[in-house]
């Protein structure tokens, strides 16, 4: 009789910690959590100013960081990957200087825009076999290479700013779809988002990326070959700051030698903050996706509110730092709750 | 078995990061010095060292974190925060005594190293991650501490100005504390037992720990003197170039870095000393000084600097990876 109780009561035990824990699970999701992060950001700053929940104005802000949220999709793969690449904001520097000379000397857009894929896609392509050949530390590369790219465009332009570019060129960076509010840049992102997506999730060679930085040697005996993937992730990566750096300089018609200072730490805390762990192995494009809206609007809002752009890279500092620091915190409790679960179930054993 | 002979002492020492820089070194120089004669004067000796005093302070600090097998991206806004704070400080109580203006400084530094530090041993989260975030927060702090001004030379006090530039036995006494850190930090890497470790966790962390060596301790160790020798450096900034700039420093990370990569610092951790980074920052600065005696404009520099740490960086790995094969030969038979 009373081993029945016992029984009873212990599977509505059960019952009662599975439930709690699927909500558990649920919750300390990391995606799930940017998402409630997300909406609250979004109801702070509609009430603290009537400009945030405008239309026209939710669509204009996606101007500011459409470029970047671009920059974040193949640093998902190189991340993924374990690697890192702090040269992109020089390799975007380094294509807007090849655009804003090739303009000025005439050339017509689809030149510009070949010619910027182009060095875009060398410049990657030189840091991944720089990294895998010689297999040397991928910071240690790219932070030379930050400085050698950087330092082309600084030595060519010097204090030079180029401001001549065909007519129509502003298209890419300021118009948009046309018949409506939506910018070209923003579709663009959604376009590629979605591609990265099928990509990362759906395809063999995502699934490669996820083996690889789980575990490099154990990718490499089951036969991938991860000198070749981590190439093309940094080749690709290449390839988009050219993109970037199209949609950049059509967007502010003049480029500077210190084009895109900063952008490295920015789009680097996209891909950390949309859930990507930075050892690799773990994370998804909607993460990224919605860790790039928040950003985008946090920076927005704090626009509206007046906060100056040092306290907003502070702000981006911070959310960096969190954005690592807290999903340990969530496995360290995920792991206590598991713990103290087994501990409960184990009563009358 | 060692051979004795006096060509394999000859190809040992050579071998060694430091020899191969001092050859370099002389080879670079007679060039230069055939192309403009006053490349080797005194003066022009002088100017080198004094502008490689800081960055030589700095790169010891950067050095030990590599050591660790970390990175520490934030030197530049670590002397920038501390730069800008001393400078402050100085405008607006210039009887505070000067030299207790580089203890402010180094007990800021050591304060934003700790953070550092402990992020990175407690929170677990990569240094270059730490140091990233951190690099950007401290810069914005430097802003929100001068609220967007500068710190120039009349609201300064002359005898501020005047303390990197004060001679004794006709060496400045920045070239004299420069000199102070690279002796100290050479007895403790060479000496001390906590120096000893933090080579030991730089090789192989599992290993170390399992003799004893507290890696939280080393972590936050490396940190804490990254950022103590930056606040110095952020001091000294200030006083020599006599204003405080809220972009001071910026971009000085990579030239810790380059430093440290030129004197044979390895990467992966645990290899290294600190007379190959004083070597390596002086070649730095040989180079730097060099580039307007070859015709190469200022603009350049920040490539020719990437180029070298680039290829440096080759070197060093090559020599690795053949020392390694080396030693798996030797065990095979």
């Amino acid at each position: 009789m009373s081993e029945t109780k016992q029984f009873v009561a212990k599977s509505r035990l059960i019952d009662e910690l599975s439930w709690k824990n699927r909500l558990v699970e649920v919750f300390t999701k990391w995606e799930v959590l940017l998402c409630i992060i997300f909406v609250l950001v979004i109801v702070f700053f509609s009430n603290m100013t009537p400009y945030f929940l405008d239309y026209f104005n939710l669509m204009n802000a996606t101007f500011q960081f459409s470029e970047k949220a671009i920059m974040a999709l193949p640093m998902i793969f190189i991340i993924m990957c374990g690697d890192i690449d702090i040269s992109i904001a020089s390799i975007i520097a380094l294509c807007a200087y090849v655009v804003g000379i090739a303009a000025e000397a005439g050339a017509p857009i689809p030149t510009l825009i070949v010619l910027s894929l182009v060095v875009g896609t060398v410049a990657g392509l030189i840091n991944g076999l720089l990294i895998t050949g010689l297999d040397m530390p991928a910071i240690a590369v790219t932070l030379a290479t930050q400085s050698i790219y950087r330092g082309i465009a600084i030595g060519m332009l010097g204090e030079h700013a180029c401001t001549k570019y065909p007519e129509n060129f502003g298209f890419f960076g300021q118009e948009f779809i046309p018949g409506t509010i939506i910018p070209f840049e923003f579709v663009l992102y959604l376009f590629f988002m979605i591609i990265f997506a099928f990509v990362l999730h759906k395809t063999s060679y995502g699934r490669r990326l996820y083996a690889i930085g789980n575990s490099p040697e154990t990718a490499r005996f089951s036969g991938i070959n991860v000198k070749r993937t981590r190439i093309i992730n940094y080749t690709l990566t290449g390839l988009f700051c050219g993109i970037s750096a199209i949609l950049l300089a059509s967007r502010i018609l003049s480029v500077r030698s210190n084009i895109a200072t900063g952008w490295d730490l920015e789009i680097i805390t996209l891909v950390v903050l949309g859930g990507v762990a930075i050892t690799g192995g773990r994370g998804t494009v909607f993460g990224v996706f919605i860790g790039s809206l928040l950003v985008g609007y946090l920076k927005f809002g704090m626009g509206l509110l007046k906060f100056s752009g040092t306290m907003m890279t502070i702000v981006i500092g911070s959310l960096l730092i969190t954005a690592v620091l807290l999903p340990r915190l969530l496995d360290i409790y995920k792991a206590n709750r598991k713990l103290k679960m087994q501990q409960m179930t184990r009563v009358g054993d | 078995m060692p051979d004795n002979s006096f060509t394999s002492f000859v190809r040992r020492t050579l071998a060694r990061r430091e020899a191969t820089l001092m050859v370099l070194l002389v080879v670079l120089l007679v060039p230069i010095s055939v192309r403009s004669p006053q490349f080797l004067s005194i003066k022009n000796v002088n100017t080198i060292l004094n502008d490689m005093a800081i960055l030589v302070i700095v790169a010891i600090g950067e050095f030990y974190v590599i050591l660790s097998n970390g990175i520490d991206l934030s030197v530049g806004s670590v002397i920038a925060f501390t730069g800008m704070a001393c400078g402050m400080l100085n405008e607006s109580h210039p009887e505070f005594p000067v030299p207790l203006l580089l203890v402010v400084g180094m007990g800021i530094g050591a304060l934003m190293g700790l953070l550092n530090g402990v992020l990175v041993a407690y929170g677990k989260i990569p240094p270059i991650i730490t140091t990233l975030g951190t690099m950007s927060i401290f810069r914005g702090m430097t802003f929100v501490l001068s609220k967007g001004t500068w710190v120039t030379a009349h609201e300064m006090s002359p005898s501020y100005i005047a303390l990197p530039r004060t001679t004794f036995l006709g060496i400045s006494l920045l070239l004299w504390i420069a000199m102070l850190v690279i002796l100290s930090f050479y007895y403790f890497s060479r000496f001390t037992r906590t120096g000893r470790e933090v080579y030991a966790i730089g090789g192989n962390a599992n290993a170390a720990k399992f003799v004893g060596v507290s890696e939280t301790k080393i972590r936050v160790t490396v940190f804490l003197i990254s950022g103590t020798l930056c606040g110095l450096a952020g001091s000294l900034w200030t006083a020599r170039y006599a204003s405080a700039v809220n972009e001071m420093a910026t971009g000085f990370e990579m030239q810790a870095v380059a430093a440290c990569v030129l004197g044979g610092v390895n990467f992966a951790g645990g290899a290294g000393g600190i007379i190959g980074v004083a070597l390596g920052t002086l070649f730095l600065g040989v180079i730097t000084n060099a580039l307007p005696v070859v015709y190469i404009s200022v603009f350049w520099q920040t490539f020719v600097q990437g180029l070298i740490v680039l290829i440096a960086l080759a070197l060093n790995t090559i020599s690795d990876q053949r020392k390694n094969r080396k030693l798996l030969a030797q065990r095979r038979g």
